[in-house]
């Protein structure tokens, strides 16, 4: 079970430690007051990455090799030279992932406005993935939630690192099977409720908020997307919906358990111009059979009153499966050891919380 | 020579103390700070080297409309005043 759990917070990046049952202790905090939009630690080499969007003076990178005692700030992902009716700026370090463990010092990292960054030398340097900036289609794509299309969510395939998936507010999924040379827009079986009921089913229209896959079943994908929620067994191309799931089939993150592809979890709210949990109550449904059913776990999560919403990268589930923990936008933090069952409140005192991650 | 200071927000980033830097505009002045202060440009301005939408540059106690301040000349003297534009919250 996973004994540590960071934060990237609107208030910076917290360290916590497991100190007992369901016990978390705020045991390092690192650049306080910086808004930390996602951060990420290299099972590779162990280090410790932050990407901070400091609002006036742009997105900025840190990365610290020895576990948070110093941090140095390293080159982040540039547009520039990248041209354009308008110039691409980097507006938001939104997704940052390491490449597989044959491929030491790769990072994938995801951007608005809908650039994907590689760099070979643990964030020294950054090259824009051409391949896939230079789609016909890209021009196409379109902010889901800010101005400009962003890429949220990277899935390296743990048996071959050359293949890489990753989807696109708004501009649906898509997969590389040469490390990033080519690539090819996937996403089927999705459709979309605010475009044209002609247009609903083209993938490049599918604004996936997030997409996970099971990392011992890694053609099991599931999919929270703006209008519901999707599972493929078979790749990232064959996708299903999975309808009449109480309270609400909308939401932002969606975790899989690591060795049963069919257990699977999320945060629901109210869709999808309000984006509050349905009667202010706080759940989080599981289900345990590939979306046949699912069960709506409400055991220490508040049940009046309650409006915290949770954004993508907000929940989380560690190797063993058993531990997952989410964090919310008005600061809350929950955790469990038994799959949902029970909740424990860490924390709702926090600063508003965009991602967390079990490392 | 122009003097450059910064918000003390770039504390680490910039000078916060006046300093006098070579050059004839604000770019060459940018430029010749980067020498001593590596990060300084990255955070006044964008990808593209334009100055960021939250930043805001006073020359003189004159604050600068953004288009054309990077050329903008300066004189011997002249005290440029990088601060963050309360517009960015």
């Amino acid at each position: 079970m996973s004994e540590r759990l960071i934060l990237s917070t609107r208030k910076g990046l917290f360290d916590l430690r497991r100190s007992g049952a369901n016990q978390w202790r705020v045991a390092e905090k690192h650049f306080l007051g910086s808004p930390v939009s996602i951060s990420l630690r290299d099972p590779r080499d162990g280090a410790l990455y932050a990407a901070l969007n400091l609002g006036h003076f742009g997105c900025k990178l840190h990365r610290s090799d020895d576990d948070g005692a110093t941090w140095t700030e390293i080159n982040a992902p540039s547009y520039a030279g990248v041209e354009g009716d308008n110039p691409p700026v980097l507006k938001m370090i939104w997704s940052l992932e390491a490449g597989g463990a044959d491929q030491p010092g790769w990072l994938w990292c995801g951007t608005i406005p809908g650039g994907l960054f590689i760099s070979k030398d643990r964030g020294d340097s950054w090259e824009l993935v051409r391949s896939l900036w230079d789609q016909p289609s890209r021009p196409n794509w379109f902010g889901g939630g800010f101005d400009e299309a962003g890429i949220h969510s990277i899935s390296v395939d743990p048996r071959d690192s050359k293949r890489v998936v990753i989807a696109v507010s708004i501009a649906g999924v898509w997969e590389t099977a040469d490390a990033g040379a080519s690539w090819a827009l996937l996403g089927h079986g999705m459709r979309a409720e605010y475009v044209p009921p002609e247009t609903a089913g083209d993938p490049l229209n599918q604004d996936v908020h997030r997409l996970v896959r099971c990392a011992a079943a890694p053609d099991y994908y599931w999919v929270q997307h703006h209008n519901g929620m999707f599972r493929s067994t078979n790749g990232p191309d064959a996708f299903s919906e999975i309808t009449g799931v109480k309270p609400s089939a909308f939401g932002f993150g969606v975790a899989v358990h690591p060795k049963d592809p069919r257990t699977a979890w999320f945060v629901p709210a109210v869709k999808d111009e309000f984006r509050y949990p349905v009667d202010g109550q706080l759940v989080v449904t599981r289900t345990r059979d590939g979306g046949a059913t699912f069960d709506v776990l409400r055991n220490g999560l508040p049940q009046s009153e309650a409006y915290h919403l949770v954004y993508r990268h907000g929940l989380d589930v560690d190797e063993s499966g058993d531990l997952l923990a989410f964090g919310s936008t008005t600061g809350g933090l929950w955790t469990t050891e038994n799959g949902g069952d029970e909740w424990v409140c860490v924390s709702q005192d926090l600063p508003p919380i965009n991602a967390l991650r079990f490392v | 020579m122009p003097i450059l200071v910064c918000t003390r927000h770039l504390a680490n980033i910039g000078p916060c103390e006046p300093v006098e830097f070579d050059g004839g505009d604000v770019r060459a002045v940018l430029d010749a700070a980067a020498k001593d202060h590596p990060r300084l440009k990255s955070y006044v301005l964008d990808d593209h080297g334009v100055l960021r939408k939250h930043v805001v540059i006073f020359i003189d106690g004159v604050m600068q409309k953004r288009a054309g301040v990077l050329d903008a000349p300066l004189l011997q003297g002249s005290e440029v005043c990088v601060f963050q534009a309360l517009s960015g919250g």
